[in-house]
């Protein structure tokens, strides 16, 4: 995903930008208080969707919305992007195509949500259910298959 | 109240045998005893759809005019074997195109390689042909680039020289850092664990002592009727069984051939492992004749009856160091978790079970229409007596 699309907002007309985020953060990021400085530097407000720390991945992963002023809003990104932090816009979509999986499940232990599932474990078929994916795009490298993409 | 191939073959022809897939089999025994069922029942279907690197395909172009005596040859810029007859050549499924970034760039995706090229073949697709040779009397041509199509080669046929593993392990990575391996990311601290075998369906683990499973067998091989040619590569049925039988890892492998025109690439698929390479998936099903009480039991062995070994993938295997972590029964695997050091690790196959059965219905299906028939091994696996041993390369 270009960085570009999450610092464009060219198209809104009004100076407030509200926008969701998924941001990776390295394990070095994880102990700043990256949530306070938006907030108290940058005047910005965030909602939390998503948050998790996986000590054994070495990486968190924080779902945001992040509103504010549109000077605000991109001051905040430079900041986040400063720090190491990758960020992605919650416009995309991950897609399973059916055609190419073979419910092998490979993709179930690395879904940090458990969007992908086995549910019935006498079929052994994985199910995938979007309302759970925060579009990490972990499944997308493991799938041996190529089933898994991402859709904008 | 033994069978025959004969017999079977017969009832067959009539549209009269009775046919079960392993599981319903398992359900049959459990409901009328073991006596019972195996008077009952004709046939089991048993089946395994995963990744098999040891397969690939030969290929005849037919001679172009003027002619060229192949040295080198690619199919979609991944290289094909051509030490052979002017215009054969075996691609296999692991190979990789010769400008792929491999591991150079962080963990290779490996998204194409010599298994999707036999893929793309399947489908239809067209698939670019490059060639170059050195120049013949005979075969003056020295270079050749154009496109083939399954339809216009000669034969195209697949032949893998180890597929169908009997069993095999379950791997983890004991180490603090995640790795890439044929057998999937492995999360560091054996925080994930993966297997790949279709358990109480997969052919040799329900014929473990290989009473009906031999050299000519006739097999269900990616859609299209084949056979068993030969023991595969490494096939080893020394490996240490559990009280059922069953050895625990892997132990017998199956070679096989089939016509790649016939096949369908549902059930034939590339693999790309991160950071590992590329592979061929296969999708293999295998009938069990019930010939008598004893193949009955087998081919009735259940997931909680076959047992897995732990290997550990980052310290271990890689070194040849054999080190007992301890056993795991398919239930549990299936449950999608097991107990390792008092923790619930998350399970993951690589081998689909529901393509597998899948497989296991369709060649029921066309064996209750009498277009599917058995054929006697002309010559069994190697068994336990077997005198040859698996053996280690020694390094001179």
């Amino acid at each position: 995903m270009t960085n570009e699309k999450i610092k464009d907002f060219s198209y809104t007309k009004h100076s407030l930008v509200k926008r969701k985020l998924v941001l990776h953060f390295p394990k070095k990021t994880i102990d700043q208080p990256i949530t306070y400085k938006l907030v108290k530097d940058y005047n910005l407000v965030f909602n939390i969707l998503k948050a998790k720390i996986d000590n054994e991945q070495e990486e968190g992963l924080l779902v945001i919305e992040l509103s504010g002023k549109d000077e605000d809003y991109a001051k905040g990104i430079d900041y986040l992007e400063s720090l190491g932090i990758k960020l992605q816009p919650l416009e995309k979509d991950i897609e399973r195509d059916l055609d190419k999986c073979t419910h092998c499940s490979a993709c179930v232990v690395h879904c940090p949500t458990g969007a992908l599932f086995v549910k019935d474990r006498k079929t052994m078929e994985v199910e995938f259910d979007k309302e759970k994916c925060i579009l990490c795009e972990a499944c997308i490298p493991v799938c041996p298959f190529g089933a898994m993409k991402i859709e904008y | 109240m033994a069978k025959t191939y004969e017999e079977i073959n017969e009832k067959i022809k009539n549209k009269k045998a009775v046919v079960l897939n392993a599981e319903e089999f398992i359900e049959l025994v459990d409901k009328k005893g073991l006596k019972e069922a195996a008077k009952e029942v004709d046939i089991v279907t048993t089946a395994t759809f995963g990744p098999m690197c040891s397969s690939g395909a030969f290929i005849n172009t037919g001679h172009a005019n003027p002619r060229i005596k192949m040295q080198k040859v690619w199919l979609n810029d991944v290289e094909a074997y051509s030490g052979l007859a002017a215009v054969d050549f075996y691609i296999g499924a692991t190979q990789i195109p010769d400008n792929d970034p491999e591991n150079s760039n962080g963990k290779g995706l490996f998204k194409y390689g010599g298994g999707h090229v036999i893929q793309d073949l399947i489908a239809g697709k067209d698939v670019k042909l490059k060639a170059t040779a050195y120049g013949t009397d005979c075969y003056p041509r020295k270079e050749i680039e154009t496109t083939v199509n399954i339809k216009e080669l000669n034969e195209a046929y697949l032949c893998n020289p180890r597929n169908c593993y009997q069993n095999y392990g379950i791997a983890i990575n004991k180490s603090d850092k995640t790795i890439y391996t044929y057998m999937g990311v492995l999360k560091p601290n054996a925080a994930n664990a993966t297997y790949c075998s279709a358990g109480q369906l997969s052919p040799l683990l329900k014929d473990p002592f290989y009473k009906t499973i031999g050299i000519g067998t006739r097999i269900w091989l990616g859609g299209a009727q084949g056979y068993v040619y030969w023991q595969g590569t490494q096939h080893n049925p020394h490996v240490k069984r559990n009280k059922n039988g069953v050895p625990i890892g892997g132990a017998g492998t199956l070679a096989v051939v089939g016509d790649l025109k016939e096949m369908s690439p549902e059930f034939i698929a590339g693999v790309s492992m991160q950071g590992y390479g590329v592979s061929l998936a296969v999708g293999i099903g295998v009938p069990i004749p019930i010939l008598d009480e004893e193949i009955a039991k087998y081919a009735a062995l259940k997931d909680e009856d076959i047992e897995a070994p732990i290997i550990d993938y980052a310290n271990d295997y890689p070194v040849c160091k054999p080190r007992d972590l301890g056993t795991r029964n398919y239930k549990e695997l299936k449950s999608g978790k097991i107990m390792i050091d008092g923790k619930d690790v998350p399970t993951a196959g690589l081998s689909s079970y529901s393509k597998a059965l899948k497989i296991a219905n369709l060649l029921k299906k066309e064996i209750q229409e009498g277009k599917f028939f058995l054929n006697k091994p002309a010559q069994p696996l190697p068994g336990t007596e077997w005198e040859e041993k698996f053996k280690p390369l020694k390094v001179r």
